[in-house]
């Protein structure tokens, strides 16, 4: 077989959507095109029995009770703000108080930023140098004020999977919501809402090889029932928390990638991560001050985020266009800022700026896996040679003993 | 983001790359930059008694805008008169990357690289004549003095 150029490793981005899925998805545009919401005629029926069998595959797969905990929503992005907005508007008279973390999503991050305009109070609390959440840290943080907790599954860049399940005890215990942002881990490490008494869930189809544009959120019914103030007013849709003619087609996408994964996921998350150790095991055999970010064993399979010491991230890229990566260099953001959740983790500003994020996902190949190694190992060892901080290094020189002129 | 052919080619077949002895006192050394903003240069120059850089060399860790501004930087200096070097701006190595925006500052830090050469050679020339003053000697002395004064 041969490569197809370039490579794609940035599966924690986005991921490609699955033939089957698109099978599944194309009579909803031309045949069966109806408005799951016209009661009238039997194209809006279709429609409907076709949305609410999707609400049914979703929800089973991660433990929700019914169908009607599932929302429709157009991302993660949306039903991250409808769940934060939407819980603190409803909850304002019990409480002003919200928890969060220093490295969640920016919907999450910046709908906290809002509230805190507004008059709501919110505590982020730092991940350890793992990119773990401590659960006693969230703990320590609530008060009789605190309405909401929101914690991620797992990390985009990192991969760390947080300890959803000993949070969600405390939460539950202390009679405050907990919001869990799934997007990266749905799928790809065991989520259960009830198991894990989670009252509140972020998904999205386009990390799960379903199509782009389409997302839920999930909103517990009993024990507790959550409430939420709409965010998008007009027709009522989605039990009045999300108007919005649904995009059927996408909703039988979303269900049809779950469907997949309720399949295959366990086998595919075991291969990936045999291709992700793989690819590790490779470039620590031939590159000496590599270090890998995020936990070493609570990670996503396909995870794989590293710090080339010595070498910039966003020049590392540029050597190696062949492979679709990122980077948390501040040269690859707008802001000339190293990404914020390694720095949060306590992370070396010199390593956030050498870190790279490989995102292996169900297409990748043992092939591509090898193709990419050797051609880290080249490029890094050719950068080095051009970086001055490894002729430092090289010499024995402690490059945090020099007074560099911050610029 | 897009780049010019002529960054790529720079940061492909970098001119100029690796390192001239910083105890000689016919080079000038500048280092910029820092480890934490992601971009560290250092330039180096080997200049003649009349004040022409004969030699130039560079070693970046940065982006690729960084590693080609610094060595379109040598390649620029190199020959010139280190007064006449001195007068290179940012904007100059700016234009002939085509540098998008967001990317300005790698040529500053390139334009500061040279300056800091400069006057580190500059500064050596300083000292020696200034001990040369206090204790004058023949200029066969003078061109025997180790190379570490």
């Amino acid at each position: 077989m041969t490569l197809k150029f370039p490579i794609y490793m940035d599966n924690h981005a986005t991921t490609p959507l699955d033939q089957r899925v698109l099978a599944a998805m194309l009579p909803y545009f031309t045949q069966d095109f109806g408005n799951a919401a016209s009661r009238t005629h039997a194209y809006g029926w279709q429609a409907e029995a076709a949305v609410e069998d999707a609400r049914e595959t979703i929800a089973d797969y991660i433990g929700a009770e019914s169908g009607k905990e599932i929302v429709f929503t157009s991302g993660a992005t949306e039903s991250d703000n409808l769940a934060i907005k939407g819980v603190a508007e409803y909850y304002k008279g019990k409480g002003n108080h919200i928890i969060t973390t220093t490295i969640e999503h920016k919907a999450v991050l910046d709908s906290c930023k809002r509230l805190e305009k507004e008059g709501y109070s919110v505590t982020y609390v730092n991940a350890g140098p793992d990119g773990l959440i401590s659960p006693a840290d969230i703990e320590k943080a609530i008060t009789d004020k605190t309405i909401l907790v929101s914690v991620m599954l797992a990390n985009n860049e990192v991969g760390t999977i947080q300890p959803i399940a000993e949070i969600g005890a405390i939460t539950r215990a202390r009679g405050v919501l907990l919001h869990c942002d799934a997007v990266q881990g749905f799928g790809k490490t065991p989520f259960d809402v009830r198991a894990m008494n989670v009252d509140l869930a972020s998904l999205t189809a386009h990390k799960v090889y379903g199509p782009k544009g389409v997302g839920a959120l999930y909103v517990r019914r009993s024990k507790p029932r959550v409430r939420l103030v709409a965010q998008m007013d007009g027709g009522g849709h989605e039990r009045g928390n999300r108007s919005g003619t649904l995009n059927v087609p996408g909703i039988v996408g979303f269900a049809k990638a779950v469907q997949i994964f309720k399949q295959e996921g366990v086998a595919e998350a075991d291969r990936i991560r045999g291709l992700r150790d793989r690819l590790h095991g490779k470039i620590s055999k031939e590159l000496d001050a590599v270090f890998l970010n995020g936990h070493p064993e609570k990670r996503l399979p396909g995870n794989l985020n590293l710090s080339f010491s010595f070498v910039e991230g966003e020049g590392l890229m540029m050597a190696i266009k062949d492979v679709a990566v990122s980077s948390g260099s501040a040269c690859t953001s707008a802001s000339l800022e190293p990404s914020y959740v390694l720095r949060s983790m306590g992370l070396d500003e010199e390593l956030a700026h050498s870190s790279i994020r490989f995102g292996l996902g169900r297409f990748n190949t043992e092939e591509e896996i090898d193709y990419v190694a050797e051609l880290v190992i080249a490029k890094v060892k050719r950068l080095r040679e051009l970086s001055p901080l490894y002729e430092m290094h090289q010499q024995g020189i402690d490059i945090k003993s020099i007074q560099w002129a911050a610029h | 983001m897009a780049y010019s052919e002529k960054l790529l080619d720079h940061y492909e077949n970098p001119r100029n790359v690796g390192s001239l002895d910083k105890d000689d006192p016919s080079v000038g050394t500048g280092l910029v930059g820092a480890p934490a903003c992601g971009d560290v240069m250092r330039l180096q120059i080997r200049v003649s008694p009349e004040g022409v850089i004969e030699d130039a060399r560079f070693k970046t860790f940065g982006c690729g805008s960084a590693i080609a501004s610094s060595s379109l930087a040598t390649e620029w200096i190199k020959g010139k008169n280190i007064d006449e070097a001195a007068t290179i701006k940012n904007s100059q190595i700016a234009e002939e990357l085509s540098l998008p925006p967001v990317k300005i500052h790698c040529s500053v830090l390139a334009e500061d690289a040279i300056k800091s050469a400069i006057e580190d050679y500059k500064a050596k020339r300083a000292a020696r004549a200034a001990l040369n003053a206090e204790l004058p000697l023949s200029s066969a002395d003078e061109a025997a003095l180790p190379a570490s004064l």
